[in-house]
């Protein structure tokens, strides 16, 4: 017997949504399977699971609000036999009943511990005339709350306009189920009443840099780094890339940083409890801001073992679904350094704050060029400016200063990046 | 003359009236066709006109569609604008290749020299019990074809006024006249006249829901449409008036005022102009739509003989009214 509990998507998260369950008892899961869509204040998040079983029970319905750590699932693992026959233990209704003549078929086999794993349930879809969907856009009716009296129970013109005269009820409390069938709509858009996230992404992030501030001793050092090498190599890698495959000069910042990490370890991890805990996987948080406000720092995982092309992917993914509101669990919680680029608002330098637990937040500055004088002679080069925000209670500006000058230098060889 | 300048007219007297009214207008029209002449065709439409025109203009051909169209389009690129009756549009098959590789296309080959001015008359649909050799409605088949236009009359006036719009044209058009409706009777302007062959007509006008055929099925819609008013549905309903080319404007403006669309066509409904409406509503009017289109076609079967079973078989008042109740239900 495994517990599946409400994960912590990030160190500032307390509370999360349970927005739609993407799996139901019975159903078989494994490692890495998304199995919920959970609302944090932040963001709606894909879940996954860590492990490999059979779901038993669904503790905390769709649109319950629980702390971080609140029992959401009972999951019978491997070779376990669920403890009460799984309710959709009894067979499904197959053919229709066999007409009287013909002998009674045998009695179906009884249910073996394992059953085949059911594909997950579609998620009930609204049907929604194409003209009430655009009626209830324009008078903002959730379509979710509309009952639909149109063939086969379908929203209608008629519907929606009923339900927008329809005096409004005394404000719902979010945590309020639904009627009867929980009309789940896809994951991204759900039935639940949605969270204001510009208004709880600014309270998070409020209390998790005041936490910064106040908890972590920063220092700050910053370099400047030549770019001239970096950008030929990239100009003329891209040449041979096809388009949809060129490299940002990003994915060369965030390789690099990953490389020198692994010189100065001491940046990489979180500080919990009073020590600090290092990291050997190199997850390279991405600060990525949204369009709406604010910001979320997703991590590309174990980035030191990844090509450049293999982090652009993941890169232009990320930007994708944060803009979309849509990322999975790691994802979230689990970046141990941070990486910002503020180079395309025109910022030459980053003084970074830490995102908590992590212990060391690299910025990188706008590329510009500037005279710069390399032995004995002065030309105009490409240049950037390389910070570091460091925890100081985990590492000390010498070492930190070693990590700068081994970006530095990984910079200048672009090609073994 | 009853009302202040209005006669009575049946709908075959009418297309008389405008075969006699084209031949006296331009010399170069002719008719020729199975028995239209010392029979008086068919149908009737052409008694008398032997006796007034003359053998030369008022042709009796031999019993071959593929021939006699033949000769009207070799007529009409030498200059003459023929009127070629064929009896119902089963035996138009036999001269498909006629009007599908050569009316159509000779102005294409040709590099734009020869355009083809013919006027192709013919019966189509069912209810008069001539099965299934003689009592389907194939319009929609040659509203398929480009190269040619594709008119199915339904009213008097434009019994009256399509002809001669029609020999206008420089192109091949083919007229539908269906079978139950010479013998309609009712009246029109005295100085009836050409209409025109591109515009779609709204018949009635309502509110809550789009009719939209055509010819032999527009007077059963019309009646349909009044007995919906008990039910609380005001039906508008759409005279297509021409197959080919459509007139979807005039489809889609309904259709953004009512938001529902019922197609009724006498054609069967695989691969039919209803289905074509049908995807010209969900392309242009989506987002206008409240309910899925709905069709209304005869059953795919061939034309049985018996009565009541042809009756069955092809869209009828009641079915229309039963169908569209259905649609609305209690969302009206």
């Amino acid at each position: 017997m495994a517990d599946f509990l409400m994960p912590s998507l990030g160190a500032d998260m307390e509370f999360g949504t349970v927005l739609q369950w993407l799996v139901k008892p019975g159903d078989a899961v494994k490692r890495g399977d998304i199995v919920a869509v959970v609302d944090t204040e932040k963001a709606t998040i894909e879940v996954e699971i860590f492990q490999t079983g059979v779901v038993q029970k669904i503790v905390v319905p769709e649109g319950e609000k629980v702390p971080v750590g609140t029992l959401l699932a009972v999951l019978a693992v491997n070779g376990e036999a669920p403890a009460a026959a799984p309710p959709e233990a009894k067979p499904k209704p197959a053919a229709p009943p066999p007409p009287k003549a013909v002998a009674a078929p045998p009695p179906p086999p009884p249910v073996i511990a394992k059953p085949p794993a059911p594909k997950p349930a579609a998620p009930h879809r609204l049907h929604v005339s194409p003209l009430a969907m655009r009626i209830a856009l324009d008078l903002k009716v959730d379509l979710a709350t509309v009952t639909g009296t149109g063939p086969d129970g379908a929203i209608t013109k008629a519907d929606v306009e009923r339900a927008a005269k329809a005096p409004k009820a005394p404000a719902p409390p979010v945590e309020v189920k639904p009627a009867a069938p929980t009309p789940a709509g896809a994951p991204a858009k759900p039935a639940i009443a949605p969270i204001d996230h510009h208004a709880a992404m600014r309270k998070v992030i409020a209390a998790a840099m005041a936490r910064s501030k106040r908890e972590i001793p920063h220092y700050y050092l910053g370099t400047q780094i030549d770019m001239s090498r970096a950008m030929a190599w990239l100009t003329a890698e891209n040449l041979k890339r096809p388009v949809t495959e060129r490299l940002l000069y990003s994915v060369l910042l965030i390789k690099a940083v990953a490389l020198a990490i692994k010189e100065v370890p001491e940046l990489n991890g979180f500080w919990i409890d009073g020590a600090f805990k290092r990291s050997e996987a190199v997850h390279v948080g991405v600060a990525i801001s949204i369009r709406q406000g604010g910001l979320i720092a997703p991590a590309i995982h174990d980035v030191e073992k990844k090509s450049l092309s293999e982090i652009m992917v993941n890169l232009r993914d990320l930007v994708k679904r944060v803009r979309a509101g849509v990322l999975r669990s790691s994802e979230i919680a689990d970046a141990t350094i941070t990486v910002t680029s503020l180079g395309e608002q025109g910022v030459e330098t980053v003084f970074g704050v830490i995102y908590p637990p992590q212990v060391a937040l690299v910025g990188f500055g706008k590329i510009v060029e500037r005279p710069w004088a390399s032995g004995g002679m002065v030309g105009a080069r490409p240049v950037v400016m390389a910070s570091l925000s460091g925890d100081h209670r985990a590492s000390d500006g010498h070492r930190g200063g070693l990590f700068l000058a081994a970006v530095d230098r990984l910079l200048q060889e672009p090609e073994k990046l | 003359m009853s009302a202040e300048g209005k006669v009575k007219i049946t709908y075959r007297e009418a297309m008389r009236q405008a075969i006699r009214d084209a031949m006296i207008r331009d010399q170069r029209v002719f008719l020729m066709g199975e028995d239209v002449g010392r029979y008086g065709g068919c149908y009737a439409v052409s008694k008398g006109l032997l006796e007034e025109f003359g053998p030369e203009r008022i042709r009796d051909t031999p019993l071959s569609e593929s021939a006699f169209v033949g000769a009207g389009i070799g007529a009409a690129m030498g200059g003459m604008r023929p009127i070629v009756e064929i009896m119902t549009v089963n035996f138009s098959l036999l001269a498909l290749d006629q009007i599908v590789n050569n009316a159509a296309t000779i102005l294409h080959m040709s590099g734009g020299q020869f355009n083809i001015p013919l006027v192709i008359r013919m019966c189509t649909g069912a209810g008069r019990q001539l099965a299934a050799q003689h009592s389907h409605s194939l319009e929609g088949w040659y509203a398929h074809i480009p190269g040619i236009k594709v008119l199915t009359p339904a009213t008097l006036e434009d019994a009256r006024g399509m002809l001669w719009t029609a020999l206008e044209d420089p192109d091949p058009v083919l007229i539908f006249e269906h079978g139950t409706l010479y013998n309609m009777e009712g009246e029109i302007a005295a100085d009836a006249g050409p209409v025109d062959i591109v515009k779609s007509a709204i018949r009635r006008t309502g509110t809550d829901v789009s009719l939209i055929t055509y010819g032999g099925t527009l007077f059963k819609t019309l009646q349909a449409a009044e007995q919906l008013t008990a039910s609380g549905i005001d039906a508008e309903v759409v005279d297509l008036r021409t197959l080919r080319p459509l007139d979807t404007e005039t489809i889609l403006d309904s259709v953004t005022r009512t938001h529902r669309a019922v197609i009724i066509d006498e054609g069967w409904r695989s691969g039919s102009i209803s289905a074509e409406i049908s995807a010209r509503i969900m392309e242009g009017a989506f987002y206008e739509l409240d309910l899925p289109v709905q069709r209304i076609c005869s059953v795919e079967a061939p034309m049985p003989y018996a009565k009541h079973l042809e009756d069955a078989a092809v869209p009828q008042a009641s079915s229309i009214v039963e169908s569209v109740t259905n649609l609305m239900g209690a969302h009206g």
